[in-house]
Order: structure tokens, then sequence, then C-alpha cells
């Protein structure tokens, strides 16, 4: 039984490490799309954005488990599987693209217009730009992002478990709801309730850091 | 020697009911060693000419010539390396708040490509000048408003630009920083030969720092000239609006025509603005000049002063007028309204 509470954690992890890493790989940039083409933006271009805006509002009205089912070819196109641990990263990775946009974008926003003007002035071109100030300047913010986000993907990680996903999620549904085990089913919810305290609590450290930077000195 | 010639430059911005002419054909020039004022109240148009002259904002139309090209007409890489020619700074300095006061000024070096070391050392160099050697590590958001535009300014010369471009750089500081950093420019333009556009709304900075000033108003330059002669003789209600500062409150009430006579602003040279003129014309011409408001400018060039009176009509008004002409007084008639509006 422990051995399997293992397994399972390990499995939960593995999922929400690597969708994560997809996810903010593939959300960040698009987040910096946005920022860039809105039409106050420094390269506008209104219909990519008012495009990128619909789409990215469609996938996020999406409930998840809509999703994970209209994903599944796609999954067995990637990984050659439909269910499984590796196969519910593909969902996993594709349902928090569009909240990582989201949430990247906000966070990118709050950079002062100012800021931005200065790097220019400077002879900053729009791609260092991005580089060298706009995602610096907004860093603790991103940092807060991608905790919401990791957060958010464990718990869609538990709903995935119960549709074949593996992990803690399909953990408790096999012992909690099929063989009515309860210590084993309060047991993973247990687990996934540190998990996302750990993560909230290393996000905040980090952002924490990140925001003293720029207010007390480094000592000289 | 020519640094920047700008001629007949427009920016219209298009809005949903009617197009904003920010600038409206705008024409000067700047010259080396030359601190170029341009004033205006709010809304006048010059942060979008300031913001047209690198290009941060593309004119629609007219000629940017610095450095022995249009700018207008160049690709964007040419711009790119022209603006490296132009040192910009802000009324909200607009420092980068998570890099330190070191990695700030060292950022346009970086950007340009030179080395980690090379542009740290030049980076030390300009904090040296300013004075803030001890905050090099130190983040923006320790300092106090007068120190950041410091950083700003040893920033924005980095990378030793021909021409600094002011935007409101005092507007934000209180008297004692204000001076500050107006001393520093003065002593940036002598210990590196560069030119400075300034753009301010208040009288004050232009009177302390520019040698020839551009009024500017609804998108246009309504008058331009040197500093004295500006404060001598006004020709626009703009200006002269300008120059009283809030603090000289006339006193008269709108529309209401207390004063009978004819209403003169009188210019007053540094020779001219301490003798009494005015009681000795008073009694020679047998004319009651009654004061209605005054002040004295400190300039660069000396002091200048005005007042503006009325002349009741008795005796000889006329030769009151020659007198004070002659006495190298710049006279410019005012309307009751003019002086209650625009003194
Ligand atoms: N990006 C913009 N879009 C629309 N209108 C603008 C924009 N920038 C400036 N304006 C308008 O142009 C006019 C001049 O503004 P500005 O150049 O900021 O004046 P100033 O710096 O003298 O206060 C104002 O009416 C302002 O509202
Ligand atoms: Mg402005």
């Amino acid at each position: 039984m422990t051995q399997e509470l293992i397994r399972a954690t390990i499995e939960t992890l593995e999922m929400v490490t690597v969708s994560s890493l997809f996810s903010v790989l593939l959300g960040l940039p698009l987040g910096v799309l946005l920022v860039l083409s809105r039409p106050q933006g420094l390269r506008p271009r209104p219909a990519l954005y008012r495009a990128l805006d619909a789409i990215i509002n469609v996938f996020r009205s999406l409930p998840f488990l809509v999703l994970m089912i209209m994903v599944f070819p796609l999954s067995r196109l990637i990984t050659g599987r439909a269910t499984g641990t590796t196969a519910t990263i593909v969902p996993l990775a594709v349902a928090a693209i569009p909240f990582v946009a989201r949430i990247m974008e906000q966070s990118l926003l709050e950079v002062d217009g100012g800021v931005l003007e200065a790097g220019l002035a400077s002879g900053a071109k729009i791609s260092q730009l991005v580089w060298t100030v706009l995602i610096p300047e907004a860093l603790p913010a991103l940092v807060n992002g991608v905790t919401i986000t990791v957060i958010n993907i464990i718990g869609n990680s538990a709903m995935a478990g119960a549709i074949g996903g593996g992990g803690l999620g399909d953990l408790a549904v096999r012992y909690g709801l099929y063989r009515r085990e309860p210590v084993m089913l309060y047991t993973s919810v247990a687990v996934i309730i540190v998990l996302v305290q750990l993560v909230q609590w290393l996000g905040g450290y980090l952002e924490r850091r990140l925001r003293r930077d720029g207010k007390v000195t480094a000592s000289a | 020697m020519r640094l920047l010639t700008v001629k007949n430059l427009r920016k219209t911005f298009a809005q949903e009911k009617e197009a904003i002419h920010a600038v409206n054909g705008v024409s000067f020039h700047v010259d080396k060693g030359e601190i170029y004022g341009l004033i205006g109240l709010s809304g006048a148009g010059k942060s979008t000419l300031v913001r047209c002259l690198n290009l941060l904002e593309r004119p629609d139309s007219g000629e940017i010539w610095f450095d022995g090209i249009d700018l207008t007409k160049q690709n964007e890489a040419v711009v790119r390396e022209k603006r490296r020619e132009m040192g910009m700074i802000f009324q909200h300095f607009n420092l980068f708040m998570r890099k330190t006061v070191e990695d700030n000024v060292a950022y346009p070096l970086r950007i340009a490509g030179r080395d980690r070391s090379e542009s740290k050392k030049r980076a030390h160099e300009l904090i040296d000048y300013i004075g803030l050697s001890k905050y090099a590590r130190a983040y923006p958001a320790e300092l106090s408003g007068g120190q950041k535009q410091r950083v700003a300014i040893a920033r924005a010369l980095a990378l030793n630009p021909k021409l600094l471009l002011s935007d409101e750089a005092t507007s934000a500081l209180d008297p004692v920083n204000t001076e500050l950093v107006l001393s520093m420019l003065r002593q940036v333009v002598k210990d590196f030969g560069i030119g400075i556009v300034l753009i301010t709304h208040q009288m004050e900075v232009a009177k302390a720092l520019c040698g020839r000033v551009a009024v500017m108003e609804s998108g246009l330059i309504i008058e331009e000239n040197n500093v004295e002669t500006l404060f001598l003789s006004p020709k626009h209600a703009a200006t002269r609006r300008l120059i009283r500062g809030v603090e000289d409150v006339f006193p008269l009430k709108h529309g209401e025509t207390i004063v009978k006579g004819n209403i003169y602003r009188l210019g007053f040279r540094r020779e001219s603005v301490r003798r009494p003129l005015i009681s000795h014309i008073s009694r020679e011409y047998n004319v009651d000049i009654n004061i209605l408001a005054g002040d004295i400018n400190v300039l660069q060039t000396g002091d200048v002063g005005y007042l503006v009176v009325s002349f009741e009509d008795i005796g000889d008004e006329e030769g009151a007028l020659k007198a004070l002409r002659e006495n190298g007084v710049e006279l410019v008639p005012l309307t009751a309204e003019d002086a209650v509006n625009h003194l």
C-alpha cells in the first residue's frame, strides 16, 4: 500500500512538473505576444491580438474534463496512448497554456510603459527589450503566475486521475470510490494538500525575495 | 555647430471623434552647447514632439535632420543607431526598478554590444560624475527623486550622445532637487559639449537654463526667442501667462473694467530695473500710472522685470510711451481682457 502511494505521488509529480514546464514554455511567449500585439502595444497587430484573445477565451471556458476528452486523440498522437501518466501530460499542458498566457499577459502589462520607452530610447530592439526589460521587470509577478499555474495543474491532475490519468487522483478514486478504503482516500488527499502547500510556500518565498531586490540595499 | 534641424514636423492622432493635431507643423534647430527650451502648458504637444525627435513616435510628415541624415527617412536599424546619439530623460525617471544603479547606467552600453567589463567601467565613471558612487549597487527604490533623475542622466550619457532630450525632467521634483538637477544639466552641457532639447511647462526652469526658448500651444511654436527678449516683450498671451507664474495673481475680476485707461505691459532690462523711471515719467508727462502687477525675473543673462500698468487719460500719454521706449523699456499693449486672463 505504501509502495502504491509512493508510486502515485511520483506519477503526480511527473505529470505536474512536465506539464507545468511545457505550459510555461509555450504560455509565456504567448503572453509576450499578447502584450506586444495589443492595440496599445509596442508592435500593434490588432487582428492577431483579437484572434489570440478569442482562442484563449474559448479554451479557458472549457471545463478541464471536457477538454481532456477532446484532447485524447492528440495525446495518442504525441505519446502513443490515450490514458496513463504520460498521456495525461498532454491535456494538462493544453489546458494550462491559455491560462498561463493570460496570467503572464496580466503580469507583463504591469510593467510601466515609461520604463519600456526608456529601454527603446537606449537603443534596444524589441526582442532585446523583451529579454532585458519586460520579463526582468515583471519577474516577481511572473513567478507568482507560475505558482498559481502549478497549483491549478495539481488540481487538474487529480481530476485527470479519475478518468484513467494515474497518479494520486487515480489512487483516491480507486480506493475511495470503488474499494471503499477511506484510509487510502484520505492519505492521497493529504499528499495532494501537502504538495499544494509546498508549491505555494516555495513560490511565495521566491516572489518575496525577488520583490525585495528592488527595495533593500544590497550590502556594499 | 548645428546638431538638430526640425522642419515642418506633424503628428496627428486619429481619435474616435476627431483627429488630434498634437504636432502641427513645427520647425526649429538646436546647436552644440545650447539648451533649447520648449515650453508650453499641458497638452500643447511637447511630449509628442520630443518623442518624434528620436522616433519613439513616427511623425506623419516633416524632416528631422540629425548627424547629416533625415531620420524620418531611415529604417529601424539606422534609427536605433541614431537613438544612441540622443540620450533621453523623463519626468518619472523611468529607471529599471529591478536593476541596480550600476546596471541601469550600463544598460545602453550592454544593449549596444559592449562587453561587461568595459560597460561597468564606463558606468562607474558616470556614477562618480553624478556623485552617487556609494549607491552603485543600490536599487532605484532606495534613492530620492533627485538622485533617481541623476542616475537617469548618467544612463542617458552612457553612449556619449551628442544631444540630450529632456521631457519635464524636473516636474516631479521638489525645489531643492529641481535646482540640483538643473545645475547638473548645465554642467553636462559644459563638460560633454552636447546640446539639450529641454521640455518644460515651468518658465522657472526655462529661465534658469535656456538660451533660446520656443513657446508651444496647440501643436505649434507660437513664439521663439532668446529668454531675455521673451521676458521683455512676450508677444502672445500664452507666453505672458507662462511668465506670470501662479503666485502673481492679477487683482481684477473677470470682465470687470475697474481700469479705465490703456493697459501696457512694460518690460525692463537690467539697466532700467533699478531706476525710478515710472515716477519720473509720471511727473514729467503728467500721467497717472496705475501699477496693476509686476515681477522681476532672474535670468542667466541678468535680471529683467515687468510691470503691468494703466495710464489714466490725463496728460501726455504718447509722450510718456515714447520716453519709456527711449529708456529701453519694451512695451506690449494689452486689452483689459488680456490683462485679466492672460497677464
Ligand atoms: N498616443 C496618443 N494617442 C492619442 N492622443 C494623444 C497621444 N499622445 C498624445 N495625445 C494628445 O496629443 C496632445 C498633446 O499631448 P502631449 O504631447 O502629451 O502634450 P504635452 O506634453 O505638451 O502635455 C494632447 O491632446 C494629447 O491628448
Ligand atoms: Mg508632456
